[in-house]
């Protein structure tokens, strides 16, 4: 297949025009005024991206050099398959949370939501900047950008646990990427002298087994929002931030942008045939496991639906990262594949907790029996929501995880293909009773009146809207799996 | 005309300051004018100097009074003098304009001594940088020194004490440069820079030089505030008025440094000082003691100007370290340091000067809510913060790049790790202050309320910006941070790498 190139300022102009709509945003009059910079900003940003969606489908790629800071490295943008899917995937999700922004904020009255609307739009800017990214320079500006311009979204309520909840975010994320992947980033440029991202990655040739090993592993853990035990535990503090704050953010854009970073650095920079020669794919892969089954496990024993949330999101987070690690075709699909499926399944299961929060002012699921007689659309939701991220048809996640476990089996691990299966069982126990308790419970057992009453339709269109996408995405996964698929071809390079 | 910049750059301000003296009996409003204006003149010569410099790639020689070295005093603009003038009268042009609120308010009828002091600082500053005459560099050294002690004397009530102990330190640390340009005179005949740097690689194995050079050092060393000769200058900082922290802080340290790497090189040459001695795997050590204790220091402090001056102390150890790791890399960054940090400190010092004016602290206390009262000068803040930190596009990350590379290609995990620490220190340093900005009004009022809307209705909560004169020059000093960080490579690679010897890899 012919790689065709094209050189446009498209890629720069998605990342600018969130950007670009702040001061429209500040300066606005009123909030409906103000509400519909965001629109404008997010339709375009999605139409931008979408208009480079035939020419990457085609196997093409769009390159743009913003400037040139060294000799041979600079700020750039390159748009590829894997690039794409994540952009798809971010750009669509900001303009169904923006509609669920405005019912909950407003619904809460919450205070600050002016700069609340601007910081959500710094930092949709840098998450399609890191998807974009042609080099690891150009990725780490913008995932540093992301860590900033989420700290004043995670600390929104300005009280004592959201200073707490905030200094461990910074803790981990900035701690995380400036102590370990930034000297990792240096170190493989002293060897290298490129930090481009190529189809096979940079370091084979250059360094030792140990080495790329101990390289490998700073990134894994210096991408601190991939929530890779033992740095995982910002998730859930990270909690205290206004529900779509956590849907988009900690469900999508940041712990997604952790993924993707950790999974350009493996295939553009590592490269996979590195990870294979040397095994660092199978500790990759035994630390993923372990991630996955621990958070499994504690998430089972939360109370709070949203931490409930937040550990299910650092186990899925490791599927990814153990989808790469595996270094076979169908793994390396499911887990680049899970980057979509898993954000509309997640997206939606937040968006209900933030709708319950906003028609009850519930947070905790023992007092959740009952709730599906009162509110059935959302908890019809959440129920399509968890079969999505259990990973059972007819949603989308059972296709990224159908995937994930041909990979094991390609790769013959048998371990991993149990730990899959273990955690999807696992997934089931702390999600169905949820549903189960919501609709199947006496009148006598259920804590609410039998009257129903959803919360404001702002809130409940956007969780209809993905939980909707969910389904579709298991009978017309097209275009995310087959920008996997070819992502995926890249990478081995065949 | 071109010809004549060389002088004309430091004869105007040197003329200025005289005239600025007498001015402020006739009206108290032309010493601040004259200053800005001899200043702004000196920034001209400077770019236009650079920018001749760049495009011939020769360096400029001009000969005071006629008088051929090594009898005269020749001064002389090579890349590296080019672009720290530019430095220096950029600096000291931005800070002045940018404190006139200030200076009004502390020096009530003293304007004429002040701003004559201040001409004199950043004059003796720019004949140091641009002299090609090692004892010429003694009497410059010892002009910014005195008017810098005024300066500095002139602050809070405490600062005349910590002036008395900046003084015994800087006397004793221009005195053993003297010493040590005295015992090269001895060995060598001459004072004349391009001179000794041909007669110094023919006797490598002189006493006499080498114990020149220690002691040159050592001199430099007590005026850069390296561990442990630091002790003057936070209290010496940190008592000062704003203007003239403003001034001194983001430049005496920096033009220190430049001398030094101006000494090693130019001088003693690099073959002389990283080939021939085998001192710089400690002089390293030093400077990663330096940062380590900066940084460690700086944690304790609840004074953010004390803060600020600790910070600048382990900033010293990036650039001494990353010069002595002796590779073009760490040397780059050390040069690229000097550009960067002057400006990070400057925006960091407008913006300590801001706080002061609006809000009479300088306490951490005192920046409670900030962020809702004055958006803008604390988003400037918060970028120089960010670029101490190092956090990219910002021009800190680029010289920390710089640094650590070469760390990493001279095998110095020691400095890489010092770097990365102190990074990380940074970033709990103004993260602590952005806490305390962003949610101290809240966080006792009504921490356990569940209506969150209550917040709106504080009224200290309004917008009280800082005055336009004062935040203007502070937001061209932030953003300026940034500029600098993309143009990084630009700068190396047109300005820096010539100013490395090629013997240097």
């Amino acid at each position: 297949m012919p790689m065709e190139t094209v050189f446009s300022v498209k890629p720069f102009l998605a990342v600018l025009v969130s950007l670009i709509a702040i001061p429209c945003i500040i300066s606005s009059r009123s909030q409906n005024i103000r509400e519909s910079w965001t629109f404008a900003a997010a339709f375009i940003k999605f139409a931008l991206v979408l208009s480079m969606l035939p020419l990457v489908l085609n196997g093409g790629v769009v390159e743009y050099t913003v400037c040139q800071i060294f000799p041979n490295l600079g700020i750039a943008f390159r748009v590829d398959a894997f690039g794409m899917l994540f952009a798809l995937v971010a750009s669509s999700l900001w303009i169904i949370t923006s509609i669920y922004s405005i019912g909950y904020m407003r619904h809460l009255d919450e205070h600050s939501q002016t700069r609340y609307f601007c910081f959500f739009a710094v930092a949709l800017s840098a998450t399609i900047g890191v998807a974009f990214s042609a080099n690891l320079l150009t990725m780490y500006l913008f995932y540093e950008m992301l860590s900033l311009a989420t700290y004043p979204l995670v600390t929104h309520h300005q009280d004592k646990e959201a200073r707490s909840s905030g200094r461990k975010y910074l803790l981990y994320i900035l701690g995380g990427s400036i102590g370990f992947a930034l000297p990792a980033m240096l170190i493989t440029y002293h060897f290298t002298g490129t930090l481009d991202f190529t189809g096979h990655g940079v370091m084979a040739g250059h360094v030792t087994s140990g080495t790329a090993l101990v390289l490998t592993l700073m990134f894994l853990f210096g991408f601190a929002k991939v929530g890779i035990m033992p740095m995982h535990s910002w998730l859930p503090a990270a909690m205290v931030a206004p529900t779509p704050v956590s849907a988009l953010l900690h469900a999508v854009a940041v712990v997604k942008v952790g993924a993707f970073s950790v999974v350009r650095v493996f295939t553009g920079i590592v490269g996979i045939d590195l990870l294979a020669e040397f095994n660092i794919g199978t500790v990759v892969c035994v630390i993923a496991s372990f991630t996955i089954i621990v958070a499994s496990l504690i998430a089972m024993s939360q109370d709070g639906l949203k931490r409930r949330l937040a550990f299910s999101t650092i186990a899925q987070l490791s599927y990814i990262i153990l989808g790469v690690g595996l270094v076979t075709a169908s793994g390396m699909t499911g887990g680049m594949l899970h980057i979509a499926m898993h954000a509309f399944g997640k997206i939606t299961l937040f968006f209900c907790a933030g709708a319950i929060f906003c028609a009850t002012g519930i947070k905790n699921i023992s007092q959740m029996k009952g709730i599906g007689k009162r509110m059935p659309i959302t908890m019809t939701a959440f129920f399509i929501g968890s079969l999505s991220v259990i990973g059972l048809p007819p949603c989308g996640g059972f296709i990224s995880k159908w995937y994930l476990v041909l990979g094991t089996l390609e790769a013959g691990s048998i371990p991993l293909l149990v730990v899959l299966l273990t955690s999807s069982f696992l997934n089931a126990v702390y999600f169905l009773p949820i549903v189960y308790n919501a609709f199947f419970c006496s009148a006598e057992d259920s804590l609410f009146e039998p009257e129903r009453k959803e919360p404001p339709l702002y809130c409940v269109v956007p969780l209809v809207i993905t939980s909707i996408c969910s389904v579709i995405l298991f009978f017309f996964p097209q275009p995310f799996l087959n920008l996997a698929k070819m992502a995926a071809t890249t990478f081995l390079g065949g | 005309m071109t010809r004549h910049l060389p002088a004309l750059i430091i004869v105007i301000p040197l003329l200025a300051a005289l005239f600025t003296a007498g001015s402020g009996w006739i009206n108290s409003k032309a010493p601040f004018r004259i200053a800005v204006a001899a200043l702004f003149f000196s920034f001209v010569c400077a770019v236009l100097m650079l920018i001749q410099v760049v495009t011939t790639g020769i360096a400029m020689e001009y000969r005071m009074a006629g008088w051929a070295g090594p009898m005269g005093i020749v001064y002389v603009i090579d890349h590296l003098s080019a672009i720290v003038l530019v430095v220096i009268t950029a600096v000291s042009t931005l800070n002045l304009v940018a404190q006139k609120k200030n200076i009004d308010a502390e020096f009530n009828d003293k304007e004429g001594a002040f701003n004559a002091l201040y001409v004199l600082f950043t004059a003796g500053l720019i004949g140091m940088t641009a002299t090609g005459d090692a004892f010429n560099l003694y009497v410059l050294l010892e002009i910014v020194s005195l008017s810098g002690y005024a300066l500095i004397g002139l602050g809070s009530r405490r600062a005349p004490l910590a002036t008395l102990n900046y003084l015994f330190l800087g006397t004793i640390g221009a005195t053993f440069y003297l010493l040590g340009v005295g015992y090269l005179y001895i060995a060598t005949g001459t004072l004349n820079m391009a001179e000794l740097a041909t007669i110094i690689p023919q006797n490598m194995e002189s006493g006499v030089i080498l114990f020149a050079f220690i002691i040159c050092l050592t001199g430099l060393f007590v005026k850069m505030a390296m561990f442990p000769v630091h002790g003057w200058l936070p209290e010496a900082y940190s008592q000062a008025t704003s203007v003239s922290t403003g001034l001194i802080a983001p430049l005496t340290t920096k033009v220190t440094v430049y001398i030094m790497i101006r000494i090693c090189m130019t001088v003693f040459t690099p073959e002389y000082t990283f080939g021939h001695l085998d001192i710089s795997g400690f002089i390293v050590l030093l400077a990663i003691v330096t940062i380590v204790f900066g940084s460690l220091s700086a944690l304790a402090q609840t004074n953010v100007k004390r803060m600020l001056s600790y910070i600048i102390i382990a900033e010293v150890g990036y650039m001494v370290g990353g010069f002595f790791l002796g590779n073009r890399l760490g040397i780059s960054g050390a040069i690229l340091h000097i550009i960067n940090d002057a400006a990070m400190t400057l925006a960091l010092f407008l913006a300590a000067g801001i706080f002061i004016w609006k809000t009479g602290g300088e306490s951490r206390s005192d920046l409670k809510g900030l962020f809702a009262k004055m958006p803008f000068t604390m988003a400037g803040f918060v970028l120089a913060g960010l670029s101490v930190v190092g956090v990219p596009p910002t021009c800190g990350f680029f010289s920390k790049w710089y640094l650590i590379s070469g760390g990493i290609q001279a095998g110095n995990t020691l400095f890489v790790a010092a770097l990365i620490f102190s990074s990380l220190v940074n970033a709990v340093l103004f993260f602590r202050l952005f806490e305390i900005a962003y949610f101290e009004p809240f966080a006792d009022a009504d921490s356990h309320g569940s209506n969150h809307g209550s917040h709106t209705h504080g009224g200290a909560l309004a917008i009280k910006e800082a005055p336009l004169d004062m935040l203007i020059p502070f937001l061209i000093a932030s953003i300026t941070l940034i500029v600098l960080g993309l143009y990084s490579g630009t700068i190396v690679t047109n300005i820096i790498q010539f100013a490395i010897p090629t013997g240097v890899i």
